[in-house]
């Protein structure tokens, strides 16, 4: 599904590293996790992956089912199925949820050649998926993630990437702000998104949100690189002993 | 139109048109404030950021009519329609002159009277609102106008009047003078829309009486090379309540004036105004409160966005009386610049006497917030219409000061098929 190769990335405004030869499969219906100390550049990877400005990319390539798609623009990336929960979700004023999200939807529809849904098919849809993730009419109504709690905000991210349906989800650190019954809720938001054609990459700090989103594969990153790549036990390894001794291990 | 301005920057000699007493003295008395003060010159310290020659020029520069199939603005309310083309009132594509609770005559006839109540009004509010600044284009105006209503509603109206201006001569010269009176407890709302002219002159004149409450929504659009400069006066009674609304798309000068008094307690005024200029575009709200009276609520909200050049103006003041006690004054203006060519110039002022007051005011320029761009972006929207949206919110909260749900949505889908049109 997604496969990196050799990525390497610095900013666009300085002259800075971040990504230094990152390679990295994702298969077809699979779930992976990257964990890693903070700097290791595992937002920036993310970001890079969904399409935003600042960063230049010097080296290697990142491909969607066989299509690099370092030089498309965020809204193609999105269009070919990549989709980006963001660790800070953007609060929008004067842009109503609703709005955003039908829009959203039609416009991935319009760019792969789809009938756009009407207003009555979407409001059906949208509804019943805002239900499950517990986000009742008036968050519908309101802003985009305006006066949403970080709760709020991290739930209607999830209720996005449900609507649109995206083959290869990143989710940045979506359980940074959660209490344990809304990060509950989120991983059952995502559990229920899991199948056969579609996967994930899960980034997170913490083991504690890969035992809601188990992970068929954990990668471990550092200074712009994966350093070690293993199972689901490597997350537990992390949970005990922090990551002093792996980085110990590799270096 | 009688009289042509004869020189530029300087005294214009003027002929007053024919009428009644009342109308030939507040004419009169215009004409010789003119001949004082000389038209407006870019030394002017409220011209100093909108350059006045082509408004005060003796012809009008043509303008292009602009060609459209869209239906106007407006166009779904049920109002009294009345309609002008190029600036002189046409009967025949009007509505009748009748609506319950209002009383609605032309300006020529009403000024053939030897008595009438406009005289209490025409020329008078204008003439209150030269002190401190003078406004020669409104004086000019009260001097020669001769096209105009006079309007009196005397209850609630049964629905709106709506002003329809349409341009058909590209050489067309207007100036159009509305002379507006709210009776004790009585509710109106006044449209204006459409380009009305290659140059338009424009004033109306408000007294909101106790507890009466007006409103006014404006749609400025359609021809991109008009001129225009308006001007409204207005002077409001205890409990009264007066909101104004203008939306600006194109046009390669606007200029309006907004001149509001209150003189008895406890009343509230709106102005607010929300402006899309690409290009060759000049666009000035400049507007005057004056506080003389206590516990009255003033509001203006300004939203501009603005590209390939293309000019804003804010000027805005509040002056407090000494004896204004518990005012509360509130401004915003705010710029939208979506490239590097465009320019936003705000002077809020706030002048006060009164030593119990809550007045606030804040002026801000920027670009489209990146983060939210990549946001949209990310999920899918396409960038220019991701940034469309974000345009749409922006102006959109200047929008929001209008009460008329149905009128707000007009005013919207109005900008979203400016914004279509940029695009194609």
């Amino acid at each position: 599904m997604l496969e990196i190769k050799n990525l390497h990335v610095g900013l666009e405004e300085e002259d800075k590293q971040i990504l230094k030869g990152v390679n990295l499969t994702v298969e077809t219906g699979k779930v992976h996790a990257i964990m890693g100390p903070n700097g290791s550049g595992k937002s920036t990877l993310s970001y890079v992956l969904s399409g935003k400005d600042g960063y230049e990319v010097t080296d290697g390539s990142a491909e969607l089912e066989g299509v690099d798609i370092l030089d498309m623009e965020p809204e193609e990336r999105a269009a070919a199925g990549l989709f980006l929960a963001f660790q800070y979700p953007v609060e929008i004023p004067g842009v109503g949820n609703m709005t955003f999200l039908r829009t959203a939807v039609n416009a991935q529809r319009k760019a792969r050649g789809e009938e756009e849904l009407s207003a009555a098919e979407f409001l059906k849809v949208v509804r019943e998926k805002a239900k499950s993730l517990k986000i009742d009419a008036d968050m519908l109504k309101r802003p985009v993630n305006v006066g949403f709690s970080g709760g709020e905000k991290k739930r209607n991210e999830i209720l996005q990437m449900a609507m649109l349906e995206p083959k290869m989800c990143i989710l940045d650190e979506t359980d940074s702000g959660l209490d344990v019954d809304a990060m509950k809720l989120v991983a059952e938001g995502v559990n229920a998104l899991r199948d056969a054609g579609r996967s994930f990459l899960v980034i997170t700090h913490y083991q504690r949100l890969l035992d809601h989103i188990k992970p068929d594969v954990v990668h471990i990153m550092a200074d712009g690189k994966i350093v070690k790549t293993g199972g689901p036990e490597l997350a537990l390894e992390v949970e005990n002993n922090g990551y002093a001794d792996i980085l110990a291990e590799v270096a | 139109m009688s009289a042509k301005l004869k020189n530029k920057g300087v005294v214009p000699s003027i002929t007053v048109p024919d009428g009644g007493k009342w109308a030939t003295t507040a004419r009169q008395t215009a004409a010789d404030l003119l001949s004082e003060t000389g038209l407006p010159h870019r030394r002017d310290e409220y011209w100093k950021y909108t350059d006045p020659t082509t408004l005060t020029a003796p012809e009008a520069t043509p303008a292009a009519i602009f060609k459209s199939d869209e239906a106007l603005p407006f166009d779904g309310v049920d109002a009294v329609k009345i309609v002008f083309v190029d600036g002189v009132y046409d009967a025949a594509q009007s509505d009748a002159l009748e609506l319950a609770g209002v009383e609605i005559e032309t300006l020529a006839d009403a000024a053939q009277k030897d008595i009438h109540w406009a005289g209490s009004v025409y020329g008078v509010l204008e003439g209150r609102g030269q002190n401190p600044v003078s406004r020669p284009l409104a004086s000019y105006n009260t001097a020669v106008s001769e096209q105009g209503f006079v309007i009196r509603a005397t209850g609630k109206a049964a629905k709106p009047i709506s002003f329809i201006y349409l341009h058909e001569s590209e050489t067309s010269d207007a100036v159009i003078h509305h002379t507006i009176k709210l009776d004790e407890g009585a509710d109106l709302t006044v449209l204006e829309n459409g380009p009305a002219a290659a140059r338009i002159n424009a004033v109306m004149e408000v007294e909101v009486a106790d507890s009466a409450a007006f409103h006014h929504v404006r749609a400025q659009g359609r021809d991109h090379e008009r001129r225009t400069a308006t001007h409204i006066f207005a002077r409001l009674g205890t409990e009264s309540s007066f909101k104004s609304f203008t939306l600006t798309v194109n046009g390669i000068l606007t200029r309006n004036d907004a001149i509001i008094e209150f003189t008895g307690d406890n009343a509230h005024a709106t102005v607010a105004g929300a402006c899309a200029g690409d290009g060759a575009f000049h666009h000035d709200d400049t507007v005057f409160i004056t506080h003389d009276a206590v516990n009255c609520e003033s509001r203006q909200v300004f939203k501009k966005v603005l590209r390939n050049g293309a000019v804003g103006v804010f000027q805005g003041k509040i002056l407090v009386k000494p004896d204004a006690q518990k005012t509360d004054g509130y401004q915003i203006s705010q710029g939208l610049l979506l490239d590097e060519n465009s320019t936003f110039q705000a002077k809020p002022e706030l002048e006060i006497y009164a030593d119990d007051v809550a007045c606030s005011h804040g002026s801000t320029v920027g670009a489209i917030d990146d983060t939210a761009l990549f946001y949209l972006t990310s999920r899918g929207i396409p960038h220019k219409e991701a940034q469309d949206m974000l345009t749409l919110a922006f102006l959109g909260e200047a929008i929001d000061e209008v009460e008329d749900e149905a009128l707000a949505d007009d005013l919207r889908s109005l900008l979203q098929g400016w914004m279509a049109r940029r695009h194609s």
